[in-house]
């Protein structure tokens, strides 16, 4: 699209997939969100972290327009995808929302079969013009999803009897059979043990090479292993942003450092 | 008589409570901290005994008394009237009672009658002076006694509050009480039924025309009980009736629950509850009034047959009154499904019908098959909309601009009006009413049982 | 694969389309369902109210009757045995003719007479024993016109047509305009209406003894339903050891809510008159089934109600020293009170309605007299709605539907009580 050559320009290293500019948001009369200024680049992970009650989800929530099912949200500002603000009238929530997929902090698997919840996002957009397509579709969004050897012989048996890890894991497989551009993850493992948390983020090493990756974590040593850059939020503005490492070894504002450190959280 | 004894015995209560809240201060010389528990409970306690045996006394007899005064009459009376059939007999018993107590009989009073009536009414005369006497006495002496036992250890409180709760538990027991009750009175004149007519005659018969023997001494019936007509009549009406109540109550729900703002709901929702309190009378008066007519006048228009009393107008005007119902239902089960499968859905591009049509109605769908079901079983118990815009005379048919009958119709006819004694045709109500109960318990225990097995689904 | 293109491209752009198509339809259909949901409640009430209101009021026409002394009183005993044996629908009939000399031959007269109510000898009888004074003078009186001349005045009757069609002949019609022509017809209040009782005679039929059976049945469920109700809801949140007896019970309670009202019925007749023998017909048979009915829904609501109230209520009472049933008297039941009279009221509400059950133990017949007590026959509004409605006078449609508009009325008022009783006193914990 148009913006895309402009940008490249500026940064030759990298492309930007979203951006926002002075975004404010408003329940009702409470603003949550002041000025928020971010690049999202593409093909990378970057991580939000901060207190709760910062702003992190709201933001999050903000780029496929999800804060739209809230009565009282109102959003003011721009957001841009590949160029295009997001908020501008007449744009399609429903296209926007296959172009960016979202993974939610407790695994929402759909009453059905594992089969029909990852073909279910496929289905509706009319990916797939015949059987045979959808069951690629849905094998490789298992695969991709490092789903597919764990449940290969029962695509039939019902998503909800999966366990806690097995279940995001098919959340993200569903999310990918949209085939989305990008991919939001609001604290995608803080319903999970350990060991399905590491699986999840191998995961986002290896989708990060087609997907563009948002992450919302409470965990900053999760920030530090999956993503490449990180933004911190504190009190609704984002106080710093930039390189992961950086950040974390060496963070240009007090603040920054005083929740690393772990004064505050 | 029963009114003056019943004042005189709430009036010995409130003695008997005067009296021993006052005897248990007697006993501490008035200092009540000496006392277990406070002087009302000794009150209390007193007026218990004195009310509950004299009352339980009263209840009794009252209870036994017509079977006492029926005997008394049919012993005295002449050869000739003892060896009346069962029905005639109790023709005779009810005159003889009612000319006792100065009403109206439906014969002119004969010398039997006038003889048997002066029995009756001296049984009666005789019986309540007993009574009084009995229950005066017995609520004087539990008084006396228990007044004698109360002392300073007495834990009056403790006895009261026992009493009290046995009191609650009966309370509950009720409810068993009349279950039992419905189905034991059901099943028993059913029994009588079915010694009249077979079960299968009843169950598999395509003819229902319960003519009865006129006159009381033709043995037997000479019309037909097939009960089959009357179902499917029911059938009919039922399906026709959910038709226009699942389509339109489920579509309400979701609209109110998925789309319509607060407002809107807010007004709506309470609307819809109206027309579940309207009476079913009224709209049965708004079927026969209103809708059969313009049914039948469509009809005529199209070149149809169709009866003033159609299945439709019933139906329709029934499926009306489910609508409240179906959506009320639905609403609920709609709205517990969690908004996470609802946003789920939305992030992943879906619209807001597809969200609903592929994710929230398949979550929902137990919930929903168990209201249509206690739909259908309130359509198939309603009775005044159908008697007053349904026909009469059974009809096999699934044509809905013929006249059907259906089972609570035919319950109705075969009871009210001239109750002429006639064994089959009135105790076929009672096997109807049989079957409508089961059915309609049936449906019921499914219902919950659907909700109940898939309630996990989604937890 | 090429920046969002799968999204994008036109072939998406169509299907979007199509998909947004089919979400305007499925909203269409919601948003007409709750269209035809309403549209049938306004017209059932409609057509209810504009057939039921003009049952409020009733025409009646001034005649001057001359009280010939003679035929009344001719000792001029002053006697009121006399003068209420005296023949006064004779004399109305004397002033009709009066009024219509024109009518000639035995069916023109009887045309005449039908003009009048049947009613209207009784009222001119009650002025003249309330005041026997007037006998002798010729009495200027209002009386209620028949059925069928009412329904003329108010529009029902198409001079037009052709004469074999209608109830009234084009003499009845002529004579029927003379009178309005003079202003001697008037539309009146029809306090019969609600202060009489029922009648054969549609002008004179009135719902008032159906109004105090309805009364008397509800005192009596009420009297039953309540505290067998309350004590048993306090029983099984309170009291009740949980195990097979009592999910039993909940099991029964459960069911008994949901049998058709009419099964109650057969219940009250095989067991309340077959075998206790009661009253036939009675508010104390009617009221005893009902209770039964709303046993449930009584019981249900008070249980919600004692289950909001918070525990720590009860371990506060119970800390200092009350006894279990002093908690639930002294404070639970207190505190519940609104909620259990709210589902009471709507309980109470229901059973007024209620007609199946009632036409079981025979609260049928045609009941003239104000009943009462609880024992004496009766019958109920809706019976009463039932048995109208039954009727072939055009007539009685119209006061089928006032009956209706009545009924509804104390509906209304009954769930206003309720929910006013619910928002204003129901604490939320």
């Amino acid at each position: 699209m148009t913006a895309t050559s402009a940008t490249q320009l500026r940064s030759p290293l990298y492309l930007t997939k979203l951006t926002t500019r002075d975004l404010d948001v408003f329940y009702g009369d409470k603003q949550a969100l002041f000025s928020v200024n971010l690049d999202i680049r593409k093909n990378q992970v970057t991580s939000l972290i901060g207190p709760s009650g910062c702003g992190k989800s709201t933001f999050l929530r903000c780029l496929n327009r999800m804060n739209d099912v809230i009565e009282s949200c109102r959003v003011e500002g721009k957001i841009t995808l590949d160029g295009e603000d997001i908020y501008r009238e007449g744009i399609d929530v429903v296209q926007l929302r296959a172009r960016i997929g979202m993974v939610f902090q407790k695994p929402n698997p759909f009453p059905k079969s594992i089969y029909e919840n990852v073909a279910y996002g496929a289905r509706i957009h009319g990916l797939a013009a015949s059987r045979p397509e959808l069951d690629e579709i849905v094998t490789s969004s298992l695969q991709r999803a490092g789903l597919f050897e764990e449940v290969k012989d029962r695509l039939e048996e019902p998503g909800t009897g999966l366990s806690g890890g097995q279940q995001q894991r098919l959340c993200i497989a569903r999310a990918i059979a949209v085939q989305p551009d990008v991919i939001l993850m609001d604290e995608p493992c803080s319903a999970l043990d350990p060991i399905a948390t590491a699986r999840i983020e191998e995961l986002m090493e290896e989708l990060r090479e087609n997907y563009t990756i948002v992450i919302v974590t409470h965990s900053m040593q999760q920030a530090a292993r999956v993503s490449q850059r990180t933004a911190f939020f504190h009190l609704g503005i984002v106080v710093e942003e930039g390189e992961t490492p950086q950040i974390f070894t060496d963070p240009k504002d007090p603040r920054t450092r005083d929740y690393i450190t772990g004064r505050f959280g | 008589m029963l009114l003056p004894l019943t004042a005189l015995l709430l009036g010995l209560t409130a003695a008997a409570f005067a009296l021993g809240r006052g005897r248990a201060l007697a006993v501490v010389q008035g200092n009540a901290s000496l006392l277990h528990s406070r002087p009302a409970y000794y009150g209390q306690w007193v007026a218990l005994w004195c009310a509950l045996p004299s009352f339980a006394l009263l209840l009794g007899w009252l209870a036994l008394e017509p079977s006492l005064v029926e005997q008394q009459v049919l012993s005295g009376a002449s050869q000739e009237v003892r060896g009346l059939p069962a029905e005639r007999l109790e023709l005779f018993v009810s005159n003889a009672r009612a000319l006792a107590e100065g009403g109206v009989t439906s014969t002119v009073p004969d010398d039997d009658l006038i003889a048997a009536s002066e029995r009756a009414r001296r049984v009666t005369g005789a019986g309540r002076w007993l009574l009084s006497g009995l229950v005066v006495a017995t609520a004087i002496g539990g008084l006396w006694g228990a007044r004698r036992r109360v002392s300073r250890e007495l834990r009056a409180r403790n006895r009261v509050e026992r009493i009290v709760r046995l009191g609650l538990a009966a309370s509950s027991g009720i409810a068993i009480l009349a279950t039992v009750g419905i189905v034991l009175s059901l099943i028993f004149e059913t029994a009588r039924f079915f010694a009249l007519v077979p079960p299968a005659d009843f169950l598999l018969g395509l003819e229902w025309s319960p003519q009865t023997a006129i006159r009381a001494d033709q043995v037997g019936s000479s019309g037909a009980f097939g009960a089959v007509p009357v179902f499917a009549g029911t059938l009919l009406i039922t399906v026709l009736a959910m038709l226009v109540a699942v389509p339109i109550g489920l579509m309400s729900a979701i609209y109110l629950s998925d789309y319509a703002t607060p407002r809107v709901r807010a007004v709506v929702k309470p609307l819809l509850e109206i027309l579940a309190g309207i009476p079913t009378v009224v709209y049965g008066f708004f079927a026969a009034l209103s809708v059969g007519p313009v049914i039948r006048a469509f009809g005529e228009r199209m070149g149809w047959d169709v009866s003033s009393e159609s299945a439709l107008a019933a139906g329709l005007v029934m499926g009306v009154m489910i609508i409240p119902f179906v959506s009320s239902l639905s609403d609920d089960v709609i709205n517990a499904v969690p908004q996470s499968l609802r946003e789920g859905s939305l992030g992943l591009g879906a619209t807001r019908s597809e969200t609903i049509r592929r994710v929230v109605l398949p979550a929902a769908l137990p919930g929903i098959v168990s209201a249509v079901l206690l739909a259908m079983s309130r359509a198939i118990g309603e009775t005044m909309i159908v008697v007053m815009a349904a026909g009469l005379a059974a009809n096999l048919t699934a044509n809905p601009f013929e006249a059907v009958t259906t089972v609570t119709v035919q319950i109705v006819t075969l009871l009210v009006g001239d109750q002429e004694f006639d064994s089959a045709k009135t105790l076929a109500a009672f096997a109807l009413g049989l079957t409508l109960f089961g059915v309609t318990l049936t449906l019921n225990v499914i219902a919950l049982s659907v909700v109940r097995r898939y309630r996990e689904e989604y937890d | 694969m090429t920046e969002g293109s799968l999204h994008t491209s036109d072939a998406a752009a169509r299907k979007l389309r199509k998909r947004y198509a089919a979400e305007r339809r499925f909203r269409l259909y919601g948003a007409c369902a709750i269209g035809l949901a309403m549209g049938a409640l306004v017209l059932l009430l409609v057509t209810i109210a504009w057939r039921g209101v003009p049952a409020f009021f009733g025409h009646e026409v001034t005649i001057d009757v001359d009280l010939d002394a003679a035929l009344i009183d001719p000792e001029g005993t002053g006697d009121p045995e006399v003068l209420g044996r005296a023949d006064y629908s004779g004399l109305v009939k004397q002033a009709l003719r009066a009024e219509f000399p024109d009518a000639q031959g035995r069916r023109e007269k009887r045309r005449l007479y039908a003009l009048i109510s049947n009613g209207a000898a009784y009222a001119l009888r009650d002025q003249v024993l309330a005041d026997r004074t007037v006998v002798g003078t010729t009495f200027r009186v209002r009386v209620p016109l028949s059925a069928d001349a009412d329904i003329y005045f108010k529009g029902g009757v198409d001079a037009a047509s052709a004469e074999g069609d209608r109830r009234l002949n084009d003499d009845q019609i002529r004579w029927l305009d003379r009178w309005a022509a003079l202003g001697k017809v008037e539309n009146r209040f029809a306090r019969r209406f609600f202060v009489g009782g029922d009648s054969r005679e549609p002008e004179l039929a009135g719902i008032y003894g159906a109004l105090v059976g309805s009364l008397w049945t509800l005192a009596v469920t009420l009297l039953l339903s309540f505290p067998l109700g309350v004590a048993a809801a306090v029983y099984l949140e309170e009291f009740a050891p949980t195990n097979r007896l009592t999910d039993f019970v909940e099991v029964n309670i459960n069911n008994l809510a949901a049998v058709p009202s009419i099964v109650f019925g057969l219940l009250g007749l095989a067991v309340f008159l077959n075998f206790l023998e009661l009253p036939r017909s009675a508010p104390l048979v009617g009221g005893m089934v009902l209770a039964l009915m709303t046993l449930p829904t009584v019981i249900i609501a008070s249980r919600s109600a004692i289950m909001a109230v918070p525990p720590s209520i009860r371990e506060a009472a119970l800390g200092v020293g009350a006894s279990p049933l002093q908690v639930v008297s002294h404070h639970v039941l207190p505190l519940a009170l609104p909620g259990i009279l709210t589902g009471t009221i709507i309980g109470m509400a229901r059973a007024l309605g209620e007609t199946a059950p009632l036409l079981m133990i025979g609260m049928v017949a045609f009941i003239v007299d104000v009943p009462e007590g609880p024992t004496s026959p009766a019958t109920v509004l809706p019976v009463q709605i039932f048995l109208w409605a039954d009727s072939p006078e055009r007539a009685f449609v119209a006061k089928t539907s006032g009956a209706i508009l009545v009924l509804l009325t104390f509906l209304v008022a009954m769930n206003l009580v309720a929910v006013v009783l619910r928002s204003r006193f129901e604490r939320r914990w």
